[in-house]
């Protein structure tokens, strides 16, 4: 008698025969046959397991691996992979319902897993408006290890070793802000939380606020004990309701336990947080103009030196930043500088969060360590272009930042390098566009944004930016001229170097880098009179083609404004007087008649 | 206006009782995670958007009708905006499982198959925590 290394049964019940069971075992007879097997492995047939929904069932003897639902098909995948490999097919395994291993873990899906959370490390996962559970997971242990183990001077060398930039957009030295405040003569300073978030798109800041109010309350009381502030101001606009709501209950909880007010835990430290709600002026996210808007004045930047360091709000010396990098500084104390130095590039330290928005699978708010590639980011992350459609580039930075084309989408996210490609981190928006957008439409757009959002105050804003758009609108009806292009650069150039504030100082970014990276569209526009990516409807013409047309009627019906005239079975015409452009009887059309120009 | 706080002690006046206070939250956060089955909404002002505040509705509906002893508790956005309202079923001693796109409809299942047996809802299932 000859030894058997291995059975397969087969289960043989009615309910799996009429599955199929007697046909997997003859395609294991046949495989194995194939693979001289037969003498090696042993078939048998066995009775009814009383499993027969995952039938037809296959137990392989001696390891007992189940699998269920077997089709013929599968039988040379188990016979050469199990019988002769000695590997398990895993996807035909049997898993009991409640087995939560198949359930992903969050670190293996595709949107986790090149994530790391620190900012939003507790967002989603605590109840932002009890102050237990911030706690309970280690929350105010920073504060309390820099008011009881750190000197001020301390504290500051922790974040500038750190190596954290500014997570508003300019990413300036935090540890160095700091320390400008803090050398600032002056006994009364203020620290200042810019949390309007005004960029289109955006929604990192409100994540935060909404989501764990207390990381950035005790960011911020760290930072008032480093540089020597009583008061404290939280500037956040009025349209993020809930946000206000959940800070306004997580300062009433700091207070009432102590965490801010006179005599934190019983020290002689004293911070007093305040909030101050804006209106919703996107300059007021500038920092001169929006000190003036705590004050109660009209939100209008002014010259700066003097920096708000020395002379800031109430014309004492103020410390400003915002809402992502306060966040980051209870981590850097709690786990120190050089663990916080270890993620991202050189000159860009830690982690970004961006607000991934447009044409992308996976839309959402995600936090990669700096130096990750914008391809990363919208491919791996983000899933990919929804419908499958062409990668166009990327608006990265809001209004103020820049557009980075499909062909540099292996530029590392770093501070320096989107610079370069002539956009910039931002506050961190990043609205992904296919080939249906046009981009001298989608700087149409951003312009038409900042325009009716600067405040007026200096002529290179209020008017160059006023001249621009008027050119833009011109160039998407079909007027633009030859010479416009070269005004377009020339106005830029000369408003982001003449304007009073980061916004008249941005403001041409869009138009600039569609410029650089899309001339081909701007020219198509003015010369061809056509707009690539069919979305200028000016220079839109839609026509039928008298050939394809079987004059079904379909467009016919559709057209919201009788433009299609035509007898059954007739070819169609279309009234170009009457034609809005809209588009449905090119959406409609099945024969590929309806022609778009 | 006053808001309410529901901390539930008096002020911390030093390093002590600050530890002595996290000690506590701790433990009382691990209690009700051992004793009773914690369901979290998502209601970030995405996850409200998506309806949030309906599925809410439907959770206390269920978890009232039903007379059950479990935590709801509201959390903020975790990022997968595309998949809100999202729902987390934590039954002590298991892994927190994530359910997205979950509708007042679906309500039922979860509370029914997953809170009260055990039985993870595969379909809306999109993944779950290693360890909170």
């Amino acid at each position: 008698m000859h030894l058997v290394r291995a059975h397969v049964l087969v289960c043989g019940g009615t309910n799996c025969t009429s599955s199929g069971s007697q046909q997997v075992r003859e395609a294991f007879k046949r495989e194995l046959e194939k693979n001289k097997l037969e003498q090696e492995v042993k078939l048998v047939e066995t009775d009814c397991h009383e499993f027969c929904e995952t039938g037809p069932l296959v137990i392989v003897y001696p390891e007992g691996t189940f699998y269920v639902r077997v089709t013929p098909e599968d039988v040379p995948e188990i016979v050469s992979e199990h019988l002769i490999n000695g590997r398990v097919v895993k996807r035909l395994l049997y898993k009991a319902p409640v087995d939560e291993t198949r359930i992903p873990t969050y670190k293996q899906l595709d949107f986790y897993k090149k994530q790391c959370r620190v900012a939003l490390r507790n967002c989603g996962s605590i109840d932002p408006e009890k102050i237990q559970e911030y706690i309970a997971r280690g929350g105010y242990e920073s504060l309390e290890k820099a008011i009881f183990e750190m000197t001020p001077e301390q504290v500051i060398e922790e974040v500038k070793r750190s190596g954290l930039r500014g997570r508003g957009g300019g990413g300036f030295p935090t540890g160095l802000k700091w320390e400008f405040c803090r050398r600032s003569p002056g006994d009364l300073k203020y620290l200042i939380c810019n949390a309007d978030e005004g960029d289109p798109g955006a929604f990192m800041d409100r994540s935060v606020l909404e989501g764990d109010p207390h990381s950035l309350i005790e960011g911020m009381a760290i930072a008032a004990y480093a540089i020597g502030c009583r008061e404290g101001y939280i500037y956040c606009r009025a349209e993020y309701p809930l946000a206000i709501k959940r800070l306004k209950i997580a300062i009433a909880q700091a207070e009432e336990l102590g965490l801010l007010g006179e005599n934190i835990l019983g020290t002689d430290f004293t911070f007093n947080l305040h909030i101050k709600e804006g209106a919703g002026a996107f300059v007021c996210g500038e920092e001169t103009a929006l000190m003036a808007s705590i004050e109660g004045k009209r939100g209008m930047p002014r010259v700066r030196p003097p920096f708000p360091a020395q002379r800031g709000l109430f014309n004492k010396p103020s410390n400003i930043n915002n809402v992502e990098t306060y966040a980051n500084v209870p981590v850097i104390i709690a786990r120190g500088a050089d663990w916080f130095a270890a993620m991202g590039t050189e000159k860009s330290k830690g982690t970004k969060v961006f607000a991934l928005t447009g044409k992308v699978n996976n839309t959402g708010l995600v936090e990669v360590p700096m130096g990750i590639t914008l391809r990363e980011i919208i491919f791996e992350i983000g899933g990919g272009i929804v419908g499958g459609k062409k990668y166009k580039g990327v608006q990265i930075g809001g209004p103020s930042g820049g557009c980075i084309p499909a062909e540099l989408m292996d530029t590392p996210v770093d501070y320096e390098s989107l610079i370069q490609a002539g956009a910039m981190m931002g506050s961190g928006g990043l609205v992904v566009m296919d080939e249906t957008t046009c981009m001298v439409d989608l700087a149409r757009f951003f312009l038409n944004f900042t325009q009716a959002e600067s405040c007026g105050k200096c002529t290179p804003c209020r008017e160059g930016t006023k001249r621009m758009l008027e050119i833009l609108t011109r160039i998407c009806n079909g007027e633009g001229v030859p010479e416009d292009i070269e005004t377009l650069e020339r106005l830029g150039r000369v408003i982001k170097s003449t304007a009073l504030c980061g916004l008249g100082n941005t403001a041409p970014n869009p138009v600039l880098s569609t410029l650089r990276y899309f001339r081909h569209e701007y020219e198509a526009h003015i010369f061809d009179k056509r707009c690539p990516a069919h979305v200028c409807t000016a220079l839109l013409v839609f026509s039928i083609d008298e050939e394809k047309c079987i004059g079904c009627g379909r467009c016919l019906r559709a057209c919201p404004v009788g433009a299609i005239s035509g007898a059954k079975k007739e070819p169609h015409k279309i009234d170009p007087e009457k034609c809005i452009k809209c588009g449905t009887c090119f959406e409609k059309c099945n024969q590929g008649a309806v022609l778009r120009l | 206006m006053p808001v309410e706080t529901g901390c539930g002690t008096m002020k911390l006046k030093s390093r002590e009782e600050l530890i002595k206070y996290r000690e506590e939250a701790k433990k009382q956060m691990l209690e009700r995670s051992m004793e009773k089955t914690s369901i979290f909404v998502g209601m970030g002002t995405c996850g409200i958007a998506a309806g949030a505040r309906e599925v809410m509705a439907a959770i206390l509906e269920e978890v009232n009708k039903r007379n059950l002893q479990v935590n709801v508790i509201q959390t903020g956005c975790i990022g997968m905006c595309e998949q809100e309202p999202l729902v987390d079923v934590q039954r002590p001693g298991e892994d927190r499982i994530t359910y997205r796109k979950v509708r007042p409809s679906d309500v039922p299942r979860i509370i029914v198959g997953h809170v009260m047996h055990g039985k993870i809802v595969e379909d809306l299932a999109i993944a779950r925590f290693e360890e909170i």
